[in-house]
């Protein structure tokens, strides 16, 4: 058995991705990772700024964090941190101090702040937050669908630093019927013809205080590839609205109908945001927060364990902004549960650490770790299904061996 | 005195002027290849111009026809990449029979 079928064989279940050395299709022997689903190989690329990440995509780049990271630190380092563009013409060139915000449309006063009016004009926020590819996890679908064939890795928590939105629509002055706010970056199409990459939030939420102007992250300048110098940061919801290389602001009167919120990043709407596997959708939304996801982060799938001995078990949890209250493992594959210890609560956007020692008894163990947030919200122990493949939130299992 | 903080502030803003200058961000090269089939030159040719082929190399493997002609569809329909009827074909077909 060759270790692609050996992987594949696992059913789609590690937390980790195995690191190999492959004979890329991309046409040299390089260094790569193989996510454990059908052509889950992966070249592991090194970006200006950023660690080796795996590469999804070239262009745009689409960059994946080794799921190894998130055991190093309950914040994702910005060298490590997910890439995801949608369209080609990226920005390669920014002059900071000619770099400006416009805030326009439905406004009493529309403004053209530059990156020190933003810094040095508005009273500074912090806010630990988790940001989430709609699609992550895309690879481990079943049945298989189109787009981004991410494991793990399309996620990180940041500590985001900036202006909240409120307070810059508050200096332009919303004018009163205005319905929703747009966004839109740098970033272009490579065909004047595709539609240009903007997100809409409603006005309520654009203005609830927490969404913020991000010109900092982890104490540092936004990494180039994460939006360098502005992104939008619209905690506990997916990125997809969190717009990079943030340059227009636009208040409308209306609901927004481009293409990136009235066809892309639509869900079924109903109550699991899900419909029969293989079947198609009628009624959609736009996607919104979040749902409830953990992961064990310091053992993969297959590791040995010695038996008897207490084995710490840790990992990461989160959700859409409620904030955790508990995680339960369970090493028999789901027949009994206990409670684990929360870490230090760095906010209820944040990941939330948490940890427990099992005694295992020589043998192979399921481990199942299953959060639940304080409005009771938990995860399916059998996988969800949409067309798109977002929302993935299943409990996730690891298979260990105490010998 | 008056003067001389004038000049200096002068100074500062063209020397802040002068230093002024765009960043810039290189990314690695594209590496990433189609595989040899019949229809790949078009496929190639077609494709790249808006994105790097990973895109299709990374797509689960043996989708069949109907997977990869509703793929070529969103990208006529939805991001309006003219393609012509003809190449649309020989795409999917190329798509479906080597992935």
């Amino acid at each position: 058995m060759d270790r692609r079928s050996l992987l594949e064989g696992l059913g789609g279940a590690v937390a980790g991705a195995a690191l190999t050395n492959f004979l890329s299709p991309f046409g040299a022997r390089a260094q790569g990772v193989t996510l454990p689903f059908a052509n889950g190989e992966r070249p592991l690329v090194r970006y200006p700024g950023k660690r080796p990440l795996i590469q999804l995509t070239a262009r745009p780049p689409q960059l994946e964090t080794p799921f190894s990271v998130f055991d190093e630190s309950v914040i994702t380092p910005n060298d490590a941190f997910f890439v995801r563009y949608h369209l080609s013409d990226i920005p390669l060139s920014i002059d900071p101090e000619a770099f400006r915000l416009e805030v326009k449309g439905k406004v009493d006063r529309s403004l053209s702040l530059s990156l020190a009016d933003l810094k040095t004009g508005f009273e500074p926020v912090e806010l630990v937050a988790v940001h989430q590819c709609s699609g992550n996890s895309r690879g481990f679908v079943e049945p298989r669908v189109a787009g981004g064939q991410l494991g793990h890795g399309a996620m990180g928590n940041a500590r985001w630093r900036g202006v909240p939105l409120k307070a810059v629509l508050d200096r332009a002055g919303v004018q009163a019927g205005s319905r929703q706010v747009t966004f839109n970056g740098l970033d272009e199409p490579a065909l004047p013809e595709t539609p240009d990459f903007v997100k809409a939030l409603d006005l309520d939420h654009a203005r609830d205080g927490e969404v913020m102007l991000a010109y900092a992250m982890n104490g540092e300048d936004l990494p180039w590839l994460n939006g360098f110098p502005l992104r939008l940061v619209v905690p506990g919801y997916y990125g997809t609205y969190w717009v990079k290389h943030l340059n227009e602001i636009t208040v409308i009167d209306h609901v927004f109908d481009g293409y990136w919120m009235a066809s892309a990043y639509r869900m079924p709407d109903n109550d699991c945001a899900c419909v029969e596997p293989g079947r198609g959708t009628t009624a959609t939304v736009p996607i919104r927060r979040f749902n409830v996801r953990s992961f064990v982060t310091n053992l993969a799938e297959g590791d040995e364990v010695k038996a008897g001995a207490p084995t710490l078990v840790k990992g990461i949890a989160f959700d859409g902004g409620y904030g955790i209250s508990d995680v339960l493992m369970s090493w028999d594959g789901g027949q009994n549960w206990s409670e684990t210890r929360l870490g230090s609560d760095l906010g209820r956007y944040s990941f939330r650490e948490w940890r427990t020692e099992l005694p295992l008894p020589a043998g192979t163990h399921e481990l199942k770790v299953r959060a639940i947030n304080r409005i009771g919200q938990s995860q399916p122990m059998t996988p969800l299904w949409n067309p798109p493949g977002y929302l993935r939130n299943v409990v996730e299992t690891v298979r260990v061996v105490a010998a | 005195m008056r003067n001389f903080t004038c000049s200096l502030v002068i100074l500062v803003l063209l020397t802040q002027a002068s230093n002024a200058k765009p960043l810039t961000y290189a990314l690695p090269d594209e590496t990433a290849t189609l595989r040899p089939g019949p229809g790949m030159e078009t496929a190639r040719d077609v494709c790249i111009s808006c994105h790097s082929v990973d895109y299709i190399n990374m797509q689960p493997p043996r989708r069949g026809s109907e997977f990869w002609e509703a793929e070529v569809k969103k990208m006529i329909k939805s991001y309006h990449a003219p393609i012509s009827e003809a190449d649309a074909k020989t795409i999917t077909d190329y798509l479906a029979k080597t992935y």
